[in-house]
């Protein structure tokens, strides 16, 4: 039986909650995991009914202080342009998680629901369309204020993250050789290969050279420290200058709700996805023998639980390498991403290629 | 260290980028997890040495003042209880943010000293605390030692402290006595003084 308009809903739905989710929560997880790192304590005031929860709550009190605020549109201002641009920024940030798969088949009754909001046979390919239209969001929000400065620094976001989109393109043709495929569900049953019967066959075995070169790709593409020339927030001044309220928010989510997107790839290239070492769909088989048999519904919840780990894994990591690097200068991010990470990748293409043919 | 050293081309380890990262991400995960290891601890009421953080949470805790923090003032008084001040203007001649105002009276109850202050206002927005007025005084009449910091206002006319408000303060807060470390009364010492 195929999936009724409904369950796609529901997919839509949770991977909404479980993006929008993360997303709000980094803000908090950028806050106090800084501070640990610092030796500070970090953001633990806001309180509901004197309960503090660790300083949870300071998310929604952003997320009201957000909306509450005047949102300012300047004199001389593209008015329509001023105000869809941050929806736009953040619609293609938030599109692109339709394709990617947290889990396997759930089985209920008789409908088998593939766990992926949209199973699109053009997976990568559509990952990188959208990826594309994200710098759109940010030029017209810039072009639109009549800010030069902003104008400048929606230039410097353009020229970096067009630039970067090349790259991004290029770092993961490796591991797409190697899978044979675009789609990201068979990407992902294929990486439940082992080698020698035990090591899970992982993009990060196959391809450490591609995972690092993507990793650092990836942060860029999220204009975020140590990339984050088009913002520079403390002192350069970048396209959201004349954006206050909500508006400024949105830019602010799409950073976060990128972040979670390039945790989500990286998990889903190189981290085998949902898959857990030694679960196949009817339990564990672990490789001296021992069969541990578990229902669907269990082994559903493990896969998804898996995603959900790892992707938090790399959200911490992303945080932690936010919160340890200085920016780079404007001119050595265009160095590092024509003169070396290009090349680089070219080139793991070709070894990649000799391999591969070597091996047939 | 020679300046020079900085400007050193870096080595080739250097020159491939990610090693140094890697080093630079390991230094700040260590203390990410060592600190997160003890702020649980201290959770479930561990008491180890060293704490996950340095903060002081300020306005349930303090620092533990100097004991020669010039702090906000206070007009020291007679044994009858009279102000010691003789009005004689050199705290004001001195004050160089010129922020005290003194208008003189006629002492009428004891004829050995001549003056006595019938406003004495200090505008504390524009006080710098530089402490020349207690240094500038004869008398001793004026100290900072109140151990009071927390003075702010939301209009200008609530920054200036008059005389009586002074006269009533105490030296030095009890706050100061809970976190002196040899377990000394401060503030009995400072009684003892004036």
């Amino acid at each position: 039986m195929t999936e009724t308009i409904g369950i796609i809903l529901a997919k839509f739905g949770f991977m909404l909650f479980f993006v929008l989710n993360f997303g709000g929560l980094l803000t908090w997880v950028e806050r106090k995991q800084s501070a640990v790192m610092q030796d500070r304590i970090g953001a633990n005031r806001a309180a509901i009914f004197g309960i503090r929860a660790i300083g949870l709550f300071h998310a929604i009190a952003d997320a009201v202080k957000m909306f509450t605020k005047e949102s300012f549109t300047p004199k001389n201002a593209e008015k329509f342009l001023f105000t869809i641009a941050p929806g736009i920024s953040v619609f293609f940030a938030l599109i692109g998680f339709a394709v990617i798969p947290f889990g396997d088949k759930l089985v209920v009754g008789e409908t088998v629901i593939n766990l992926q909001v949209a199973p699109l046979n053009v997976g990568i390919l559509y990952l990188f369309a959208v990826a594309g239209m994200a710098v759109y969001g940010v030029v017209l929000g810039a072009w639109a204020s009549r800010n030069n400065y902003a104008l400048l620094g929606g230039l410097r976001a353009s020229a970096q993250m067009i630039s970067y989109e090349v790259a991004l393109g290029v770092t993961i043709f490796g591991s797409l050789m190697i899978y044979q495929t675009v789609d990201l569900q068979q990407i992902v049953h294929w990486q439940g290969n082992y080698f020698w019967g035990w090591i899970p066959a992982w993009g990060i075995f196959l391809q450490p050279l591609g995972f690092l070169l993507f990793l650092t790709v990836g942060i860029a593409e999220t204009k975020r420290i140590p990339f984050d020339a088009p913002e520079g927030e403390s002192e350069i001044i970048g396209y959201s200058i004349e954006y206050s309220g909500m508006g400024f928010g949105m830019y602010l989510l799409t950073d976060f709700v990128e972040t979670v997107m390039i945790a989500a790839i990286t998990v889903t290239l190189f981290f085998g996805g949902w898959q857990v070492p030694f679960l196949m769909a009817d339990g564990f088989h672990f490789p001296w023998g021992t069969v541990v048999e578990l229902s669907n519904l269990v082994v559903a919840l493990l896969q998804v639980g898996a995603f959900t780990l790892k992707v938090m894994f790399f959200l911490w990591l992303q945080m932690a390498i936010r919160w340890s690097l200085p920016r780079f200068r404007y001119d050595q991010i265009m160095r590092l991403c024509w003169k070396y990470i290009l090349p680089i990748a070219l080139a793991n293409i070709i070894i990649t290629g000799i391999v591969i043919l070597a091996l047939k | 260290m020679n300046i020079h050293d900085k400007y050193k081309p870096l080595t080739f380890w250097e020159k491939l980028y990610f090693p140094t990262i890697f080093a630079g991400l390991s230094l700040t995960s260590r203390k990410f997890f060592r600190n997160l290891a003890l702020h649980i601890l201290g959770l479930f009421g561990s008491k180890f040495k060293q704490d996950g953080a340095v903060t002081i949470q300020y306005p349930e805790y303090l620092r533990p003042f100097f004991p020669r923090l010039r702090t906000m003032h206070r007009l020291t008084k007679r044994e009858d209880g009279s102000p010691r001040c003789v009005a004689c203007m050199m705290c004001e001649t001195v004050c160089p943010a010129k922020c005290i105002y003194i208008i003189a009276d006629e002492k009428i109850d004891n004829p050995q000293i001549e003056k006595m202050p019938q406003v004495f206002d200090i505008d504390l927005g524009l006080c710098i605390f530089c402490g020349y007025c207690v240094e500038a005084c004869p008398e001793d009449a004026i100290r900072m030692d109140t151990g009071i910091l927390e003075f702010s206002n939301y209009t200008r006319n609530g920054m200036i402290a008059n005389m009586n408000s002074m006269l009533a303060l105490q030296p030095l807060d009890e706050r100061y006595v809970k976190y002196d470390k040899n377990g000394e009364r401060i503030s009995e010492k400072y009684l003892k003084q004036s």
